[in-house]
Formats: C-alpha cells, structure tokens, sequence
C-alpha cells in the first residue's frame, strides 16, 4: 500500500525519512517498505525481525521510544490485499519528540507473531485486545486470553468476515469458582 | 509497603492453587460495586486488610464502537464519538474530525478551530471537575462534590448552548463545526468562568490543605516514572510523575502553538499529585478559553472545500452542482483519499488518538481509538499491591476511569 500513496500524493518516489534510514543500516533486509503519509512516518518490516526491531527502538539512544502508544491490528480482507493482516504499532520518543509507526504483515493461514510483552508492560493488554478481536496469535505472551469479549465468544469481531450482527448462543451461568481456573495462573 | 518483592511472590504462590496460604483470602470488588466508578471487576488477594495481589477484568461496556464505525459512513462515527468519553465527549468528537481532516490533508478555518479550543478546553474542565469531585465525595468530603457538580453544571449549559445538547454533542464536522458561536455566548462564558473561579478557590480552601483529605491520598497510589512511561501512561497521570508530555505541547495541534500555558507536573505520582495537577490544570484551561475568546477571528466556521460539508438548501435546490454533491454525500459518504493516520489530541485523561485507515471508498477501513484509560486500569495491580483495601478507592478515583473509552 505504502507505494501507491506516495505516488498519488507527490508524484515523486518516497523519501526515507531519518529513521527508516538507520532502520535500514540496522536491520539490513528487515525493512520492506515505507512511507511517511501525511507527515506519518512509517516503516514495514519482516516479521522475524519484530522483536529485535522494537528493542532496539527502545534502547538506543538515537530512537528512545519510550512509550508504546498504541497496539493494533488491520483486517486487509475487503481491499484485496496480501497477505491479509496488518500489525500496527505506534510508538512515542519524549526525548527526541517524535512518532514512529511500525507495521508487520501477516498471512491468513500463519497469523502468529512474537509477543513484545517484555518490552513495554503496556503491551500485555494491547495484545490481549488484539488476540480478541482479530485472532492474532502472540507467541510467549503470558496470558494470552480474551479482555473485552468473554471466554466463551465465539470468533473474532474485528475480521472483516465476521458479520456485524451475528448472533453468539446464551452461555451457561457459571459459579465464581470455575471461571478463575482459566488464565495465567491457571 | 514493607518489602513489595516478597508480597509480591506470595500472591503468585497464593494464586497457583494448591498451596494458598491460609492467611490470603480472594474478595471480588465489582463489577457493580458504590465504590466503583464503571463497571469493572477487581478479584483482588488480600492478606487481612493488606492487597497483596489484583487483577483487573474490563470489558464489561463493550458495545462494539470499532466494528460499528467500520460499518459506517465516516460522517456516521461522530455521534459515536460522544458516547466514548461521556465527561468530556467533545474532546472525542475534536478528535475524530481533526483525524478525518489530517486524512484529507485539510484544516479547518481559524475561527473553528478557536471554536474547538474553547469547546475543548471547557470539557476538559468538565472532565476534571467530576473526576475530582468523584475522589473526594468517595472519601468523604461530601461538600466538594457538590461544589464541583454545581460549577460543572455552568459548563454543561454553555456546552448545550452551543450545540444543544449536554452529553451527546455530535458537534464538530470535517473541515468545521456544526454550528458558529451562538449570539451572546462569549459574555456568557465570562460569566460562567468568573463563577467556576469562585467555586475553585473555595474548593481549595476547603480540601487542599485539608489534614483529613491529605491523609488518604498522599503516598496512596504512587507509581514511579519509569513504570508510567512503560504502562504507556499520558495525561494527568504521567505529569504527576513528573514527566511534562502534554500532546497540546509536544505534537502541538489546532492552534494551540498561539496560547500561552503551563504544563503543571507533580513529582511522586501518588494520588494527591494527581489531586493537585488536575485543579492546576482547570486554572490553565481557563486562561486558555480566555485568550482564545480574546483572540476568536472573524470569518466562516466551516471549509468551502468541495464534497466536505453538505451543501446549502439553496444550492440543493437552486444549481445541479449542489444537487451531485448532496446526493453523493447522502448516498456515498464523505471518500478521504487512500491511506492511513494516526492523530493524537489530548484528551481529559491523556492521549486520545485516531487510528484510521481509508481505501478511497466511502467506506472506513479500520476506525482504532486509542483510550488513554485503558493503560491505567491495566496498571491497576501495580498501583494497589502493598496498600490497604480502603486505598483502592483514591487510587481508582484518581485514574479517573471511564467505562466508555475503556471498553468502547
């Protein structure tokens, strides 16, 4: 996608922008795309390279991303796109101020991705939110179950194919006990 | 307090099963609970009146706000805008149209833009007043609460003045607002923050150096910087830690960069840091509103961009030109061209930001909110274990929960 918006908006080929460059010294073969849309600086990489990618991003001193805003996903099913899935992460530098977005693609039939839960503690809910809504596996997250929806919803809603007014059957009123022996410590 | 390391063990021992110490006891807090401001559930390990461990469970208010809007036109996910943060829904709906408008690569006329400021910064103060009032009143200061109420009520109706409802506003549009400031709302806004001083200063006579209050809130909650940053926090919360990242500041929107004001921070991040940096930060609103009614320009309050606002009744029916552009609108919604954004504003309780990804068509691919709250409930357990169970309801208050962003 990163190529054709370049070239709708600005006719010229797309300029990597300071970071993308040193991601690229970095990581030589890791970076497969980028763009910066609307000021947005973003940069596509291989999955294996994700989680190397991130730590680097948080502990050199020339990126020092500090927060790891936002955690995301994009069901890609409806613009014929592939592979279909589409991580997102957003990241903010307080001490270089700046924003990154950082994006990984994965396949229908393989959506499975390192979990980077160690890096930022924010990350463990947001992988949660994404494994419940969209099915993505976080290989090594902890605790990987469902947050918003309950245990026993079946599917994930934010797939494109999961029609908006599917009905899911009544569950079974469960006694306290029973409901705490799924999770981490389980 | 004593030594977090071996609480800390004995609660993951405590919760493997098997060999729970006889001394740890499991008390559920919620889903519906007084002390509670959403619905969220807190099963939280206690050893006597100590917490020695918590996990929070959410979701209890999800109504589906991501799958709905991307079965939406763009237009449509505004009045859903309202109903994620109901203290400050504007700051929602500024938000998401600022998104919609970076994804056109347009801006709204200065005057609007003004507009939103005030609009913006009066739901800050409203977001800020409940939340504080809901603190206090839940640690006993009855009369704050009331107070606070009071002076948000004069907001509130100056916030239906203008778009003519309380709480579900649906009031600003791509490249503009629904509607210009009303005759006679500026005095009327004058009026109301030369009220709203009176009750702050009152009200800070009455708690801020009040032992009893004092008591309860200092030392509760505190989480250190390195821990904030990491949970992701923004807002309030992060500059009581001492950090001054304020998106208003750092990614400097709308026209934010012509007004003066401070960012207050604290420097523990305990409960009554956040006490005292969220009544700094209704002093700085109020000058923010009063040099932005200062400065409010004359001129239109919408974009004459084409295919971004409905057109006038008189074009609908006058010219064929107006009659296209009505109907495609109606029929096929507003198409920002391809690509993806994020837009981060600075809501009431930290950074809310728009994650939109748009194929051309009328269409949304992907509409993601980032709620700011969501990364304070999920720091909960790192907040709470070590302290008392009666702790839980400062800490809780001070994160200032709302149930609507949380589980949208």
């Amino acid at each position: 996608m990163s190529e054709e918006i370049s070239t709708q908006e600005t006719e010229t080929p797309p300029e990597a922008c300071e970071l993308t460059t040193m991601l690229e010294q970095e990581f030589p073969g890791a970076v497969t795309g980028f763009h910066s849309h609307r000021g947005d600086e973003t940069v596509i990489i291989e999955r294996s390279a994700l989680e190397s990618v991130c730590r680097f991003l948080r502990d050199d001193s020339r990126c020092s991303f500090e927060i790891m805003m936002d955690l995301t996903a994009v069901d890609r099913l409806e613009m014929n796109e592939t592979p279909r899935f589409e991580m997102v992460y957003h990241f903010k530098s307080l001490t270089h101020a700046r924003r990154l977005r950082l994006k990984v693609r994965l396949a229908e039939d393989d959506c499975k991705i390192a979990s980077i839960h160690h890096l930022w503690k924010a990350v463990d809910w947001y992988e949660r939110e994404c494994f419940d809504m969209f099915g993505i596996v976080f290989e090594g997250h902890p605790d990987l179950r469902r947050i918003l929806m309950y245990d026993e919803f079946e599917g994930h809603p934010l797939r494109k194919d999961y029609p908006i007014d599917k009905q899911q059957p009544l569950v079974e009123l469960k006694e306290v006990e029973e409901r705490h022996v799924y999770g981490r410590h389980a | 307090m004593t030594d977090m390391t071996v609480l800390q063990s004995r609660s993951e021992d405590a919760s493997t099963g098997e060999d729970f110490s006889a001394s740890v006891m499991s008390i559920e807090i919620g889903p519906a609970h007084p002390a509670m401001h959403g619905i969220v559930r807190l099963t939280t390990q206690l050893d006597g009146e100590l917490i020695v461990g918590m996990e929070a469970e959410i979701g209890y208010l999800h109504r589906g706000f991501e799958k709905e809007s991307e079965n939406s036109k763009w237009i449509q996910v505004i009045p859903y805008t309202d109903r994620l943060n109901y203290v400050s829904p504007l700051l929602c709906n500024i938000g998401y149209s600022m998104a919609v408008e970076k994804l056109y690569g347009i801006e709204a006329p200065r005057r609007a833009e003004f507009t939103r400021v005030i609009m913006g910064e009066i739901s800050r103060i409203t977001d800020h007043l409940t939340c504080l009032g809901a603190v206090a009143m839940e640690i006993g200061a009855f009369t704050f609460f009331l107070w606070f109420i009071k002076a948000r009520e004069y907001l509130w109706e100056l916030v239906e003045e203008m778009t003519g409802a309380r709480l579900t506003t649906n009031w600003t549009r791509f490249g503009g607002n629904a509607f210009d400031l009303p005759d006679g709302f500026l005095s009327d806004l004058s009026d109301r923050l030369a009220k709203l001083k009176e009750v702050l200063t009152e009200c800070d006579k009455l708690l801020t150096r009040n032992k009893i209050f004092i008591d309860r809130v200092k030392d509760v909650g505190a989480i250190s910087k390195e821990d904030a940053l990491s949970y992701g926090f923004t807002g309030p919360m992060l500059r009581a830690c001492g950090i001054p990242f304020d998106v208003r500041r750092a990614d400097s929107y709308s026209v934010y960069d012509e007004l003066d004001f401070e960012i207050p921070v604290g420097s523990t991040g305990d409960c009554f840091d956040r006490f005292l940096v969220r009544m700094e930060e209704i002093r700085q609103s109020i000058s923010i509103i009063e040099q932005a009614a200062d400065k409010m320009p004359e001129g239109p309050f919408m974009t004459d961009e084409r295919m971004m606002h409905y057109p006038d009744k008189k074009d609908v029916y006058g010219n064929i030109e107006g009659l296209i552009d009505h109907f495609k609108l109606v029929m096929e919604g507003h198409q920002p061209p391809a690509g993806e954004i994020y837009m981060p504003t600075e809501g009431g309780n930290g950074e809310i930001g728009f994650y939109l990804v748009s194929d051309g068509s009328g269409d949304p691919v992907r509409v993601r909110m980032r709620p700011p709250c969501f990364n304070f409930v999920a720091a909960m357990p790192a907040m709470t274990v070590g302290h008392y169970v009666a702790d839980i309801v400062p800490i809780f208050g001070s994160v200032n929960m709302i149930g609507g962003e949380l589980d949208r």
